[in-house]
């Protein structure tokens, strides 16, 4: 038999902070620049961050944050339309971008001598995006195309457009990053060329170069091609309007004859990380784990999977990184036989024992060994460290905040994670949502014919 | 994100080997199993990759889902561990093991530190060898597996793959899922999990690949602690196969906004093929993930009919096909499809040009040393080449065999490749203006 705790400390006492060596400097710009170094193989990563996501959309726009970002791939004056992918392609690289609520993010991947042709290309299309009709009107049915396949076609995804439109009443984190249909249908050439300038300037964005890249090349590469963008004195902090406080419970349930499997799902409003107080969302972080980290161990899974068989799954979210007030969710799909109902209140029970039983110090011990082997793990993937630091910098932290986290974790109690426990999970500050198909009607039944 | 990447279980691009700076020891254990290594001792973990032969199609017959069922449960209780304690010696490691079915192979892949190597494989051998299959794991993870069967049932993307591999393949287990269905996993029973635990876990059907903080001596003790105990041979093997699938439209009617289509047709192309690499170049022109492809040019960027298309080879073991996959609007998909059929015709009647095979080989062979980062990625890799049973020193050749690929061998084998004539859609959704034919 395998004794658990025996390992616990001299594992603890053996990883070392073997995090990528790590370079940082701003230019005379305002770009801030991260260098992390991996040189075990000839790969280097560039990925180029601006701070601007949909939640920084003007009223009446939303999408626009996204279908920017697939115009960026259109051309410009020095590199024509079409002709950033198949540079990076025919040099054996490959390149993709992502739109999240408060950021925008541009990465590729290529050999490392090739690193000042993508730094090049990059920096040209900060400023010098050339639009026209005939390029951004079919790529406004491409993206809404994209909307199709991701949430028209996925009743689990409108169902999440509408938990969490309920959740927001107020802040822009209430919008759906690709956009409101109706609006991302009628967005146009104008809107593009209005959202670009302002958000687009080396004063707004972060350079993060990972793998086999020498920081002091990566100085002369940027000095080179970014250092010569002229800083926009235009764009200012993120000015965001604050949600009112949450004093009644919201509640609502979505039908749709696709929905084979139905389930539930409760979010509470819950602090993000901040810089220099990352203390709440580290207990926060450490809750979700000790209710829904792995099946078998955690404290919903032990209870609902194990012990009662009430659900097939049921487990617990949160991600800390946000700029502004983000939410700890709870998710509990029932056993065959179990209603919604039933379901949703073994999960309310489960959680109240918790909350008076407290943390299970052997567990918490688990989690936080994980936790250190998991930054050794992390070692393995340039892209998910150049990720790492690119979405911390752009969502409000510092390198010293990104830095500190591990031990930030490290340190949280078993008594901070049940106080997390007590003062974000109140129903009055909550969205339920019921995901299931119509009342007497079978799942979408489905014919066929040749 | 600007680009949807499209999965199938079996990518032949996937199991393309990369870089000649590699170095890949063969080593031998003292039990006789074989595994090739790459040492890489600058962060203090393994990376190691097991694979069983056969996967899901070792089903015995009218046990649809059994060794999928059985693969959920390794890790459901093994010796004198239940569920619950296998997870919490686990999660004392911070070792990480996951297993995965495919439709030839069951994929083993392990991470674990050097610090407490031993207890991590003296763990994952309990699962291996001494698995319990305890009835209320059983259950469970039965309950697990029928939940996932009926999301399947109104996913239209699942539905489409499903229905075009049982127009396909009718009773082989290449027609039917792996998961099985409701009624087939209902039935298993916890002699049909040591039943399908025997008839997949056995040394003849091994592959393995290690990359990380291990020597060739400590890697061949490890083999035999890990897998030495295991039978040597349980000879059932997986019936041939033929396609049945011939040129048409089949609609499976889903009321859903989007349509999806999954299309192809045989293509009796072998990893071992002569012509193979060509076909590899040539479908990379056209339906390739990694350049502007035909398919994306003319379905996506100039019509903006879709978000992501693409074509792919695909060699199982006992057939090959080329296959492609689109999403567009319902009242699209019947131009989206007109311009793939324009699309296949012309590729095949026309060929290639010698720009686009200058571009493509520049790509694949530029590509090719970047897939080498990261201890987990070689070590898929490894293992990828050793199930297409490519040889050790392949990796140094790759590159001049792409590069060898002429204009003429490219334009034959579109011909060989891509055939019109043959080639079926099944399309899931309420296409309009789309007519079923057969």
């Amino acid at each position: 038999m395998l004794r658990p705790l025996a390992f616990v400390l001299p594992l603890a006492a053996a990883v070392p902070a073997t995090a990528a060596e790590i370079t940082n400097f701003t230019l005379d710009n305002g770009l801030q620049v991260v260098v992390l170094e991996d040189h075990r193989a000839p790969v280097v990563v560039q990925t180029l961050w601006y701070k601007v996501g949909s939640a920084d959309e003007p009223r009446g726009k939303s999408g626009i944050a996204h279908y920017l970002e697939h115009l960026m791939f259109k051309g410009t004056e020095k590199f024509g339309n079409g002709v950033f992918s198949d540079v990076v392609a025919a040099n054996g690289g490959t390149d993709n971008a992502f739109t999240s609520q408060d950021y925008t993010g541009y990465i590729q991947r290529v050999a490392s001598d090739r690193l000042d042709l993508i730094m090049e290309m990059e920096a040209d299309r900060m400023t010098g995006l050339i639009l026209t009709e005939e390029l951004v009107a079919p790529e406004l049915d491409v993206v809404l195309e994209e909307r199709n396949q991701r949430t028209e076609n996925n009743p689990g995804a409108l169902f999440g457009e509408q938990r969490t439109a309920a959740q927001y009443l107020n802040h822009p984190y209430a919008i759906p990053i690709i956009g409101w249909k109706h609006e991302v249908s009628a967005l146009t050439l104008d809107d593009a060329l209005d959202f670009y300038p302002l958000h687009y300037a080396p004063n707004n964005a972060v350079l993060v170069i990972s793998g086999d890249a020498d920081p002091d090349e990566v100085r002369a590469l940027a000095e080179e091609f970014y250092a010569p963008i002229p800083a926009n004195p235009a764009v200012g902090e993120r000015d965001r309007v604050d949600e009112p406080p949450q004093t009644a419970a919201r509640r609502l349930t979505f039908e749709d004859p696709r929905v084979a499997q139905p389930y539930v799902v409760r979010t509470y409003l819950a602090p993000e990380r901040d810089a220099g107080a990352q203390e709440d969302a580290a207990a926060l972080t450490m809750l979700a784990e000790v209710l829904g980290g792995s099946a078998a161990t955690s404290v919903l899974g032990q209870k609902l999977q194990f012990e009662t068989q009430t659900a097939v799954y049921a487990s617990a979210f949160y991600s800390g990184q946000s700029l502004d007030d983000t939410t700890f969710g709870l998710i509990i799909v029932p056993s065959e036989g179990v209603s919604l109902a039933e379901a949703e209140d073994a999960l309310d029970a489960t959680v109240a024992e918790f909350i008076e039983t407290g943390v299970d110090p052997e567990q918490l011990d688990r989690i936080k060994l994980q936790l250190r082997a998991s930054q050794i793990y992390a070692e393995d993937n340039i892209g998910g460290l150049a990720r790492r630091y690119g979405e911390g910098l752009t969502s409000g932290l510092t390198i010293a905040d990104i830095e500190a986290w591990p031990d930030v974790l490290q340190a949280v109690t078993g008594e901070q994670i049940v106080e997390a426990a007590r003062n974000v999970l109140d129903r009055k500050q909550s969205v339920t949502g019921w995901l299931k198909a119509p009342d007497a009607m079978p799942a979408a039944a489905e014919e066929v014919s040749q | 994100m600007i680009r949807f990447a499209l999965t199938l279980a079996v990518l032949l691009s996937a199991s393309l080997p990369a870089r000649a700076a590699v170095d890949i020891k063969e080593v031998t254990s003292p039990g006789g199993l074989s595994a090739w290594l790459v040492e890489e001792h600058s962060i203090p973990f393994t990376a190691l990759e097991i694979r069983f032969k056969g996967g899901a199609s070792l089903d015995a017959d009218g046990k649809r889902g059994a060794i999928n069922l059985m693969t959920g449960l390794i890790e459901e209780g093994a010796a004198d561990m239940d569920a619950q304690a296998f997870a919490k010696a686990r999660e004392s490691l911070a070792a990480s093991y996951e297993f995965n079915v495919y439709d030839d192979s069951l994929a083993i892949s392990a991470r674990f530190l050097t610090e407490n190597r031993d207890k991590a494989i003296a763990l994952l051998r309990a699962a291996l060898i001494e698995p319990r299959f305890d009835t209320d794991a059983i259950e469970r993870v039965r309950a697990q597996v029928l939940s996932g069967i009926a999301s399947d049932t109104t996913d239209p993307g699942h539905i489409a793959s499903s229905t075009f591999d049982a127009l396909a393949f009718g009773d082989h287990p290449y027609g039917a899922d792996r998961a099985g269905t409701a009624e087939s996993v209902a039935a298993l029973t916890r002699d049909d999990m040591l039943d399908a635990h025997a008839r997949l876990l056995t040394r003849d059907r091994l592959v393995i690949g290690a990359v990380g903080d291990i020597t060739p001596d400590e890697l061949g003790t490890l083999l035999d602690t890990l897998l030495g105990d295991l039978p040597a041979t349980s000879a059932i093997s997986v019936p041939e196969v033929d396609f049945a699938l011939s040129e048409g439209v089949t609609v499976v009617d889903f009321d859903t906004p989007q349509s999806i289509a999954y299309f192809g047709h045989y293509s009796g192309l072998k990893n071992d093929d002569p012509d193979f690499f060509a076909a590899y170049v040539v479908n990379e022109i056209f339906g390739g993930n990694g350049l502007d492809s035909r398919l994306t040019v003319e379905v996506r960027e100039k019509r903006g009919l879709t978000y992501g298309i693409g074509s792919f080879l695909v060699a199982l073991d006992q057939t090959e096909m080329i296959l492609g996959q689109a999403a567009t609007a319902n009242e699209r998909m019947a131009e989206t499809i007109d311009v793939v059929r324009d699309q296949w015709r012309h590729i095949s009647e026309t060929g290639v040009t010698q720009d686009e095979l200058d571009t493509a080989i520049t790509y694949l062979t530029g590509a090719y040393p970047l897939r080498f980062d990261g201890n987990a990625r070689i070590a898929g890799i490894l293992v990828g080449m050793q199930m297409d049973d490519l040889g050790i020193d392949y990796i140094a050749t790759r590159n001049d065999r792409i590069r060898a690929v002429t204009l003429d061998d490219a334009n034959r084998v579109a011909k060989r490749l891509y055939r019109p004539e043959d080639l079926h859609f099944v399309v899931v959704g309420k296409p309009v203006g789309l007519d079923a034919s057969n």
